[in-house]
């Protein structure tokens, strides 16, 4: 193979098989729904082209959650609204499930051409993640819309039951996107399937229920409200994205400012350049190697960028800065240093722990996170940025010397694996 | 009532013309027979929603002004039941759950809320609504009416709200500044209660608990990023703080330049994205301050050119560490730009006038001004009476007149806590510097090598 051939695998690899595989499901899925209903033509196109703006809207105000999760709740919503839609006033809602598909997908493709067009490229799985969950709904719910419709029909016609297969089939279909996003997270971080489940369960679960009722909501709206359901029903939803889209970028700035903020020790000579983010990439991807789920995840990352930040306390600057080569007490002076300066923040004390007990030997059993600290600490000192395989080897080995009296095994096991791992891409 | 006895006389004339207002309303609708013919379980559900919404108040980012959705119902009860269910319902508020909240003003709350949404419910009817359950067929008549009502609704609730706090000498714990975008989201919510009456047709008051479901997911996302800011406002500055341990005589410069700035801004009526950028510039703007080797900072007398070279440098500096983060890209410029002078020969750039970023023209009033007003190895602190004197005897050489005049302002009117006194620094701690590239007026002195 000609070496102008790597970059393009290269990128391809990004996407693992799982990924590529719900991709090309989906793709497929979308051109058979926009084919069919070409061929058969659209069916009341006016109430087509509502929800199809909608869901290009919701497309259009797209957000990422913490996680470099793509969400798009208001066209999730509206793509449940059309896929619930019973009658529009008191004209009967007669589309097919494919043609759900294929309004989905026309919308969604509406939805991400400005995208596009500025250079913000979608999350592809993201997006086929919505479009298949999508349809998986309409081909269980449609074809039972006809006698859905007929008993809300007439003199003693009721809602209520109705409501429930609404609520019933959007729960189902909630769970199956949340296992699906499990599933594919599980690969792409290599994460364990469970840890990874509940992760995911717990950033779905808010957004989802609003989205599930909203869905709901529009459908029910459509029947009293005709198409206006549309322009009011988006207000309520749009609250809800506000607050979103705002916790979501201060989680974000957050992250950035503690990552750029952790550089100010190797600015100032104290530590070499890169270490700190070197040590909390390492230290995060052992910490998911070991099964800890997102929340302590983000306290380890924390901990490991700002590990070394008691050195600005420190009178004169650490030879490189390796805090593997100075004696224990100075090492322990510059921990409890800077667990004083995050503990500074009244909100970050268990991260504070973490930085305080980061050079406690093993044998005093110091938290999970301060042991994974510990040990990449030490890795990184020796190693540094070179990428040299027999340095790797032999810093390894060093590490493992240290077993039991200042490493945690397990830590140390699975910090070689994820050397390994890396050496290998 | 010990609340009204603290209350001038317009304040407590004024709550009992309000009050007053909504007993006659209730009077004269009994002896007019109103009430009978009102759809009392429509009532009721619509009371309890409006209750429940009224004791969770949505927080928004407007400060201390505690947005509640609970006029939704009310607007909802204006379609449902007519004006006077829907003041009945207004008037539930009285019994919202706000521990400590005085009889006196749960009334008041009660009363005004009952006033708009009598007030509404005419409004809606003169302008061709029905009061009934709405069908399908009448939908679309209804949104000119109820836009009508709630146009009518939100400004009165403030203007009656806002009278009270001003006749009671409050009035600047509201800040009117975030008005815009509170009407905005008022009238956002305006459409939950078109949402509610639109839906009683078909599920009746299950409508209100699908409404409310995104709501307050709504209302958690809001509470979640609100916690995220405490929390993220607290580990920017202590991080900064830390930067500072390095200099004794520094620490808290960049808390103070930050509520500094922030002044100045608020002072020539910033947005609060813009306001809430320069702070965190403010906070930031010296962090590449560490780049610049101790032995320089420690110096005594004057500098060469190539250690001068260091200090310039530091602006720069800051700007790569910083750089990462999503701020507005005016955040940056304040900090690459602070050092700049109007006359054109301050670093890192030699911007002169209004080339220079505003963010930087006032973080470099700020700045100078907390180097003045802090304690220095070599000197004590100056008042603020000397510093504001010898930034308007640089306002146009070296600082931009407009922010001076600014800051001035601000600080006649909220004035500045001085800084603790600093002791001197005991032996053993962090090292000292004595020099402060900041202070206006200690020029470091740079020597030619030549």
């Amino acid at each position: 193979m000609s070496s102008t051939v790597v970059p393009t695998t290269r990128a391809f690899q990004r996407l693992d098989s799982g990924q590529l595989l719900l991709i090309s499901v989906a793709g497929l899925l979308a051109v058979a729904g926009v084919v069919h209903t070409a061929a058969v033509g659209l069916v009341q196109p006016e109430f087509a082209i509502g929800f199809g703006a909608l869901i290009a809207a919701g497309e259009l105000a797209r957000l990422t959650m913490p996680g470099n999760r793509e969400v798009a709740p208001i066209g999730a919503a509206a793509a449940l609204g059309y896929t619930l839609l019973l009658d529009v006033g008191t004209t009967e809602a007669l589309h097919s499930p494919l043609q759900v598909v294929a309004v989905m997908a026309v919308g969604m493709a509406a939805g991400v051409l400005p995208h596009l067009a500025v250079g913000r490229p979608p999350q592809l799985d993201a997006m086929a993640r919505r479009l298949l969950t999508g349809a998986l709904l309409a081909f269980a719910y449609r074809p039972l819309a006809d006698s859905l419709h007929g008993m809300t029909r007439g003199p003693d016609g009721s809602w209520t039951s109705v409501l429930g297969v609404m609520a019933l089939l959007v729960m189902v279909t909630l769970t199956l996107d949340v296992l699906l996003a499990a599933v594919l997270r599980a690969e792409q971080v290599r994460a364990a399937f469970g840890v990874a489940l509940r992760d995911e369960v717990r950033m779905a679960a808010p957004l989802g229920v609003a989205v599930g009722s909203s869905g709901i909501l529009l459908a029910l709206a459509s029947h009293s409200m005709d198409m206006a359901a549309l322009l009011v029903f988006a207000a309520p939803l749009l609250v809800t994205q506000v607050a979103f889209r705002k916790y979501a970028g201060i989680r974000a700035t957050y992250l950035q400012t503690v990552r750029a903020l952790s550089q100010v020790t190797e600015v100032a000579g104290y530590v070499e350049p890169g270490h700190s983010r070197r040590v909390s990439r390492l230290s995060v991807a052992v910490g998911r190697e070991l099964g800890m789920a997102e929340p302590e995840l983000l306290e380890l990352e924390y901990a490991a960028l700002m590990h070394d930040i008691g050195q600005l306390s420190l009178r004169d600057p650490i030879p490189g800065g390796a805090t593997v080569l100075v004696d224990s007490a100075q090492a322990r002076r510059i921990a409890e240093l800077g667990a004083e300066v995050i503990r500074q923040t009244g909100v970050l004390d268990r991260v504070a722990e973490i930085v305080r007990r980061q050079c406690d030997p093993c044998i005093e059993m110091p938290p999970l996170p301060s042991r994974i600290i510990k040990a990449v600490n030490a890795y990184d000192d020796l190693v540094g940025a070179s990428t040299d395989r027999d340095r790797a080897g032999a810093s390894m080995e060093r590490l493992r010397g240290g077993i039991g009296a200042e490493y945690d095994p397990d830590v140390v096991e699975a910090l070689a694996r994820v050397v390994d791992r890396l050496a290998r891409y | 009532m010990a609340v009204l006895r603290g209350l001038p006389w317009p304040a407590k004339a004024y709550l009992v013309v309000v009050i007053g207002a909504a007993a006659g309303l209730f009077g004269h609708s009994v002896a007019g027979g109103r009430l009978a013919p009102l759809d009392w379980p429509t009532l009721l559900v619509l009371a309890l929603l409006f209750l429940v919404c009224e004791s969770m108040p949505t927080l928004l980012s407007v400060k201390r002004a505690a947005v509640s959705v609970s006029f939704s119902a009310a607007l909802a009860a204006v379609v449902l039941v007519g004006p006077e269910g829907a003041a009945l319902v207004g008037m539930t508020a009285a019994l919202s759950v706000h521990p400590g909240l005085p009889p006196v003003k749960r009334l008041f709350n009660g009363a005004q809320f009952a006033v708009c949404g009598y007030v509404a419910g005419m409004v809606y009817q003169h302008l061709g609504g029905k009061t009934d359950v709405p069908d399908i067929a009448g939908f679309n008549d209804l949104i000119l009416p109820y836009a009508g009502a709630a146009a009518v609704f939100v400004p009165l609730n403030f203007i009656l709200i806002a009278f009270i706090l001003i006749l009671s000498g409050q009035a600047d714990q509201v800040p009117l500044r975030g008005l815009a975008q509170f009407l905005v989201s008022y009238l956002g919510y305006a459409t939950f209660g078109l949402l509610i009456a639109g839906l009683w047709a078909t599920v009746n008051s299950i409508s209100a608990v699908l409404v409310l479901i995104p709501l307050f997911v709504a209302r958690w996302g809001f509470g979640q990023y609100l916690a995220q800011q405490r929390s993220y406002d607290a580990t920017i500055a202590a991080l900064c703080q830390a930067v500072e341990t390095k200099d004794y005589y520094t620490r808290g410069h960049c808390t103070r330049v930050s509520l500094a700035s922030g002044m100045i801004a608020e002072e020539i009526g910033m947005g609060p994205e813009r306001l809430r950028a320069i702070r965190y510039a403010g906070m930031l703007h010296d962090v590449g301050k560490l780049g610049v080797p101790t032995k320089v900072l420690q110096k005594e007398g004057p500098l060469t050119e190539e250690e001068f070279a260091a200090i310039q440098l530091h602006p720069m500096r800051g700007l790569e560490i910083v750089r990462g983060i999503d701020f507005l890209d005016e955040a940056f410029a304040g900090i690459m730009h602070h050092h700049e002078r109007q006359d054109g020969k301050g670093y890192p750039m030699g911007l002169a006038g209004d080339e220079i970023p505003e963010f930087a023209r006032i973080i470099a009033v700020a700045d100078a001004f907390d180097a003045m007003t802090s304690d220095r190895s070599y000197r004590n602190a100056r008042s603020v009476e000397i510093a504001t004197a010898e930034l308007r005897k640089g306002a146009g050489t070296q600082f931009d007149p407009v922010m001076v005049g600014a800051f001035v302002k601000a600080l006649d009117r909220d004035g500045w806590q001085p800084t603790r006194k600093v002791t001197p620094p005991p032996e053993d701690a962090a090292e000292t510097t004595t020099k402060d590239h900041d202070d206006p007026t200690m020029p470091i002195q740079v020597v030619s090598e030549r």
